[in-house]
């Protein structure tokens, strides 16, 4: 009887995983400044999306660089490029000390970056926007070049003598994820499709790839350009009774864990966190001290191969949201 | 007979199957079947409460990200507790309910149109999707709760698969076609179903022959959110993890249906099945157009072709159908 009551008592509880579990592992990242130069005030102005997983991780590097370089960090973002241009123009009216931009749509931009140059704001460009950040008068460009980065998966794909592959494209007219399977295309020897799907409806993006798969039974390989896509593809993969191998771009916890369990081939990161740590540390030095990362040429953070042997180790930082 | 409403979108769906029949060589297969009943489902089961909402004469915008909310809700709450997973399913339904209940008593006290009214509540939801998660979990997805008690035997009632012979047949179907029979006797066989065509007709007539207008209206958004916490909860079981800023955009794919289904957007008149027809023609398209192999770039200009199509047909044999009587 005191048994039963007992478990009806604890029946609320789950006993495995949850916040409690989190905690336990969890030890919280502290953020004191670690120099004494003035409070200067950085924005940064992203082209994402609302809830986007990939520039929250941008974000947080951003910030933890913020913390430790004594700057007032502020953030906004639209991914309208005739909004976007308005925030910026926002962020220099409001004197910022210094601005990060990403320029997924360059020529939208373009006026709003040089007045932000023109009244002397050193800006530096980050993620996209490599060819047109020096012509706008940006002090340099922090990211991945996405042909670069396809090209990797596509030298990747050879090495594991696939022959037949899907890129699976979640955001209709999205330059970069165009120039992504472009690279794809470039260097892999097989062959490759581009299917598009919606990306807000995750059970239209699994239905759509498991249609593709029962079509072309000779599909060995589905490219996913953000991580959130991937285990969708997986499961896609499993309903169309297809052997295809799921490889993606970008990370994040749930990609990390099925890359470790080797439902996932590998993950080509761009490292997100690292272009905001990146820009606002370079913001920073170039006030501080005239430094240049990578004396003005673009900097580049990925593309970087991840298997599944870096699975462990990046769980980790997955967990947290800065991987 | 000709004079039902789903009369149009029946014989559209017959014409989209025999077209994909022919272009597409795997369409027929036991396999694609399941795939395109499974994508038909995911809309189905809100286009039904969203048609009788229709019938009723009345609009929600919201649906698409209430969605998301109810999956959000479910999981955060079981996360954030260490509870038992079926607990935050408990709590998402109250709550899920409780914006419908939201939307359904405004549009009543004030008298505002529900067009304003959810459009207020659809921003609303967006932001507090994406406001309150980063606020809870730190980042803009939810964490994985697949390692807690309870998610199996949620995945099995929300998103696990059936095989009958060789094809898997997902869950979802089996609740979309319940809500479908639950609709249709509801809408033909009781006092309620009246109510609603009667509200959709002519409100103040309906109301001056005794109906209780607020009651019934209140009611269908209650309705709306059920098929929200449904979708909802699939969503979650089925992939784990919720991003935050999923599900905008597809209020109106759920609109689409039902007007495919033959539901008129002034309300009064239209039909579960309807509605369930209109889903699965989409179901049968955005798949099809793949199936087919078409060429990628066009894909959403085929998708809209298509449904226009089964629309204007619609409307051409409901026109037949009526000059005929």
């Amino acid at each position: 009887m005191s048994v039963g009551l007992a478990s009806v008592g604890l029946a609320g509880c789950s006993s495995t995983g949850g916040k409690r579990a989190e905690e336990e592992r969890n030890a919280a990242v502290s953020g004191d400044a670690a120099v004494g130069t003035p409070r200067w005030k950085i924005a940064m102005v992203s082209h994402s999306g609302e809830g986007d997983t990939f520039w929250d991780i941008v974000q947080s590097g951003a910030k933890q660089a913020a913390a430790k370089d004594n700057i007032e960090f502020h953030y906004s973002h639209d991914k309208e490029a005739g909004r976007q241009a308005q925030l910026v123009k926002a962020a220099v009216d409001n004197d910022v000390d210094g601005l990060i931009v990403s320029l997924a749509k360059p020529d939208a931009m373009k006026g709003a970056i040089k007045k932000a140059v023109k009244a002397g704001i050193p800006v530096v460009t980050v993620n996209s926007g490599q060819d047109k950040s020096e012509e706008y008068g940006a002090l340099a460009h922090i990211g991945q070049d996405e042909v670069l980065a396809g090209e990797a998966v596509g030298r990747e794909l050879n090495e594991r003598g696939r022959k037949k592959a899907v890129c699976l494209l979640h955001e209709q007219g999205n330059v970069g994820h165009e120039e992504r399977c472009r690279g794809v295309r470039k260097t892999f020897d097989g062959k490759v499709r581009n299917l598009h799907a919606d990306g807000t409806n995750m059970p239209a993006v699994e239905s759509s790839l498991e249609a593709e798969l029962q079509s072309d039974r000779e599909i060995d390989t589905v490219v996913t350009l953000g991580a959130p896509f991937a285990p969708t593809a997986v499961k896609a993969a499993e309903g169309a009774g297809s052997k295809a191998e799921t490889v993606t771009f970008d990370l994040n916890d749930q990609a990390a864990r099925e890359l470790k369990d080797g439902s996932i081939g590998f993950a080509v990161d761009q490292q997100p966190y690292l272009q905001g740590y990146e820009a606002v540390d370079l913001l920073w030095l170039e006030r501080y001290n005239a430094n240049m990362l990578g004396g003005g040429e673009p900097v580049l953070t990925g593309p970087q191969i991840l298997t599944k042997k870096d699975a462990s180790t990046l769980q980790k930082y997955t967990k947290r949201g800065t991987r | 007979m000709l004079g039902r409403p789903e009369l149009g979108a029946v014989v559209g769906a017959i014409a989209v199957f025999v077209v994909f029949s022919v272009v597409a060589d795997s369409f027929l297969r036991a396999s694609s079947l399941s795939t395109v009943l499974y994508a038909s489902s995911t809309l189905g089961i809100m286009a039904v409460p969203v048609a009788l909402l229709m019938i009723g004469g009345e609009f929600d915008l919201s649906t698409g990200v209430m969605v998301t909310s109810s999956s959000l809700v479910s999981s955060m709450f079981s996360y954030q507790m260490t509870a038992n997973v079926w607990v935050g399913v408990g709590v998402s339904l109250l709550v899920t309910l409780g914006i419908g209940l939201f939307n359904g008593y405004m549009l009543v006290r004030t008298k505002l149109p529900s067009f304003i009214i959810t459009l207020g509540t659809f921003l609303m939801l967006t932001g507090l999707n994406l406001g309150l998660t980063k606020l809870i979990s730190g980042t803009v997805s939810t964490k994985t709760i697949s390692d807690m008690e309870g998610f199996a035997s949620a995945k099995a009632l929300f998103a696990s698969e059936l095989t009958i012979g060789s094809a898997d047949i997902q869950v979802t179907v089996v609740w979309w076609l319940a809500l479908v029979a639950l609709a249709t006797w509801l809408l033909l066989r009781t006092k309620a179903g009246n109510w609603i065509f009667a509200v959709g007709g002519g409100e103040h007539t309906a109301r001056a022959v005794g109906v209780p207008v607020a009651r019934t209206k209140i009611g269908l958004y209650l309705g709306v959110a059920l098929g929200a916490w449904i979708s909802g909860q699939h969503l979650l079981f089925n992939y784990d993890v919720v991003q935050s800023g999923e599900g905008v955009g597809n209020e109106l794919i759920y609109i689409a249906a039902a007007v495919i289904g033959g539901c008129l957007l002034t309300g009064g008149y239209g039909s579960a099945v309807g509605a369930a027809v209109g889903a699965f023609i989409f179901g049968m398209t955005s798949k099809g157009i793949v199936y087919a192999q078409w060429e990628p770039d066009w894909f959403k200009f085929f998708l809209g072709a298509m449904l226009l199509v089964a629309v204007l047909l619609n409307a051409w044999i409901r026109k037949r159908a009526e000059a005929s009587r």
